[in-house]
């Protein structure tokens, strides 16, 4: 039996969510995955029947609880839930005199009040149930506010205090809340962009998630080695850091 | 789309598997006709649910709404003339007996505990440790109201509708739910029982007690030590109990009071009741269950108490002596396989069921023996015959070697012409069912879902693994 039956994974037609549901499905999980794009999810969903396709964009979080209605459906059609994966995300590509609202709104509506529509229908489950787990994806780049993408930095700063929020008020109901925090994934997101090292594959960073998610971990590096990383880039003071070319 | 405030994780009593569901507790006919309605319009399904007391999943219904009849536990009429009394379906064992027995009623059919509602219990048909004598408990109902999925009610009587009385009774909640239920309670003149202890040294002699001991028994058990092997093979504790007659009581007055029948606080004197399943975890292992059950064998053979009188709760409720056994297994929980064989071929597949669990090194750490009667009743378990009912600790690392196991016995237990009991019921295939059920009252019992659920209302995840 796998460790998490029924998985919801959402932002799963590419890169680390596709990656995730994927697994997922080879470990023996009923998955569910809801994305925009639905041929990239049906073509994961060929030949299994433990797979579920959702065509939604998580951006569409102002309506009549569709949220709400949509993540009923898919609960009822898993026959429960034990894990929801938020791995939807966007990085638009910005020069560094750009200040583009409509860019900077699409990420944090994607990035972040996507998620909080989304988790906070899993948060009032699994405290209503006693149980459950929820993963974050994250970023390193929610560490400091770097001069190239200012509203990414934002989502993801935001995502990462709002899933330790989830996490301080959860972990008394026996819910875990996991947040990833990855460096550069070879993902369709990052690819082509300057500067990257330590590239590591969506399905290496897919094992490393499940098996945080497992454990139950707080925040996962992923790789590890960027917590180091990272850990020194908050040391630096200001100043300097508004020098460095990140 | 339903309030999720109503979700909740429940649990079969076994512990063994669990599902999240919906949960509504009407406290009227009227607002379960509303729960009905409300799972019609959102398009879920509904599960019928007692105390929650069926150790499989026979009252979980996941993500969907499950009706819980707790709430639906008010006695309606009691004549304690007759002894004809009539409850709603949440009223539970141990409020019909704390109610009636002062005026000299026992229920004539109790299971071992006395926590399950009179819905559940008639929607299982259960049976006691006097089947071979009392039948099931829909034998001693005289009739009940009905819901069917539309809403409507109908009243079923045992004598004016027989067929359906026969049929719904033991449906296992498929076929709608009961409203009200009227029985007939047994007349008793004293609050004890006389017990007899018998030591079988084996399966053979436990066979051979049993038939001697039926005719002159009200109630007859054997608890068997399933690790015993080779010539002890199914060696057994038998008790036998039977009523005291009138006048036999010196003191019918004083027995047959409520605080007379109630089980002790604390075991041994010492240790209080709910805290005894933290001192059993340590043994419910394989090393640990099998000293357990080898001291309760000797203890037995050796010990001075071979008659006794017992009050009727303490003989007839041994799974309430210590509340939350079932914790003591861990969080795996537990599952019960009993299985029926007619008595022509129930010795030699009960020696093969032990020896198959024992080879597989999955030996049960409690294993139940009990003689039965038929019935007729469409959905019956019963066979003239006798059960084995063996209790198996559910672990991470044995549950797929578990399930296979079950699957072996099955196959014992169908070439027998043997039967399976739903309240009990983890297990079992689709296959298997229909194997033992029979293609002739399968057939009638789905008419029958035709006709009071057109729509497929009534589900449980026992109906969705076997139907």
């Amino acid at each position: 039996m796998p460790r998490f039956e029924r998985a919801l994974v959402i932002g799963a037609s590419s890169g680390i969510g596709r990656a995730l549901a994927e697994l997922l499905l080879k470990q023996g999980a009923s998955v569910a995955m809801v994305s925009r794009r639905r041929a990239p999810m049906e073509e994961l969903a060929r030949d299994t029947s433990r797979a579920f396709v959702y065509e939604a964009d998580v951006r569409n979080f102002d309506g009549n609880g569709e949220v709400a209605l949509l993540f009923q459906r898919i609960t009822h059609d898993l026959g429960g839930l034990d894990l929801i994966i938020y791995a939807a995300g966007i990085l638009p590509a910005i020069d560094e005199h750009e200040y583009n609202f409509e860019k900077d709104r699409a990420t944090l509506e994607t990035n972040l009040l996507g998620a909080v529509a989304w988790l906070n229908e899993a948060a009032t489950r699994f405290e209503q149930v006693h149980g459950g787990t929820i993963v974050g994806i994250s970023s390193v780049a929610g560490e400091r506010g770097r001069r190239g993408s200012p509203a990414y930095g934002a989502s993801k700063a935001g995502f990462s205090s709002y899933l330790e929020s989830l996490r301080n008020r959860l972990s008394r109901y026996g819910v875990r809340v996991v947040t990833i925090k990855p460096g550069f994934i070879d993902t369709e997101m990052t690819r082509g962009k300057p500067g990257l090292f330590w590239l590591i594959s969506a399905q290496d960073a897919a094992t490393y998630i499940l098996r945080a998610a497992e454990r139950g971990t707080g925040t996962a590096y992923i790789p590890a080695r960027w917590r180091l990383v990272t850990g020194l880039l908050k040391m630096i003071p200001s100043f300097i850091f508004r020098h460095l070319p990140v | 789309m339903l309030p999720v405030e109503r979700l909740e994780r429940l649990k079969g009593w076994g512990g063994a598997v669990d599902a999240t569901a919906y949960v509504y507790r009407p406290s009227t006919v009227e607002q379960l006709r509303e729960a009905i309605s409300t799972a019609r319009e959102t398009g879920h399904t509904i599960t019928f649910r007692g105390a929650g007391r069926s150790y499989g999943d026979a009252s979980l219904g996941r993500e969907n709404i499950v009706i819980d009849f707790t709430r639906m536990n008010r006695i309606l009429a009691w004549d304690p003339k007759s002894g004809i009394i009539t409850c709603e379906p949440g009223v539970t064992i141990k409020q019909l007996w704390e109610y009636t027995i002062e005026d000299g009623w026992w229920p004539p059919v109790v299971p071992g505990t006395m926590f399950p509602t009179l819905g559940g219990v008639l929607a299982m048909n259960i049976h006691g440790k006097n089947n071979f004598n009392a039948g099931t408990i829909g034998e001693h109902v005289c009739a009940f109201e009905f819901l069917a999925a539309s809403g409507a009610e109908f009243h079923v009587g045992r004598e004016t509708d027989a067929d359906l009385f026969h049929s719904i009774v033991g449906s296992f909640g498929m076929l709608g739910c009961f409203t009200s239920i009227t029985l007939k309670l047994k007349k008793v003149y004293s609050g004890d029982l006389d017990v007899k202890v018998f030591v079988a040294k084996n399966l053979h002699k436990l066979f051979e007690i049993f038939y001697r001991e039926l005719p002159h028994s009200d109630y007859l058990v054997g608890w068997i030590d399933g690790f015993a092997r080779g010539s002890g093979l199914g060696r057994a504790v038998i008790h036998r109990a039977n009523y005291l007659g009138p006048g036999v009581d010196p003191t019918p007055a004083k027995t047959l009071r409520v605080p007379h029948q109630n089980l002790p606080e604390t075991i041994a004197g010492i240790v209080p009741k709910s805290m005894v399943w933290l001192f059993l975890r340590p043994f419910t292992n394989r090393l640990g269950m099998a000293v357990v059950n080898t001291a309760k064998y000797w203890s037995a053979v050796i010990g001075p108490r071979k008659q006794f009188r017992q009050a009727h709760a303490a003989f007839a409720f041994l799974l309430d002596y210590v509340p939350d056994w079932k914790k003591s297994y861990g969080s795996g929980g537990l599952v019960q396989y009993q299985s029926f064989i007619p008595q022509e071929h129930a010795e030699e597949t009960f020696r093969q069921q032990l020896e198959l669990c024992q080879k597989e090194d999955l030996v049960p750490l409690l294993a139940v023996f009990k003689r039965h009667r038929q019935d007729s009743f469409l959905m019956t378990h019963a066979v003239d015959g006798f059960s084995l009912a063996l209790d198996f600790k559910v672990t991470e690392e044995n549950r797929s070697k578990l399930w296979a196991l079950t699957e072996r016995l099955n196959a014992l237990v169908l070439s027998a012409g043997g039967r399976f009991y739903m309240a009990k019921d983890a297990t079992l295939t689709r296959e298997a069912f229909r194997s033992f059920i029979g293609e002739k009252a399968l057939h009638t019992f789905l008419e029958l879902k035709r006709r009071f659920d057109p729509q497929g209302l009534f589900e449980t995840e026992l109906s969705r693994r076997l139907l």
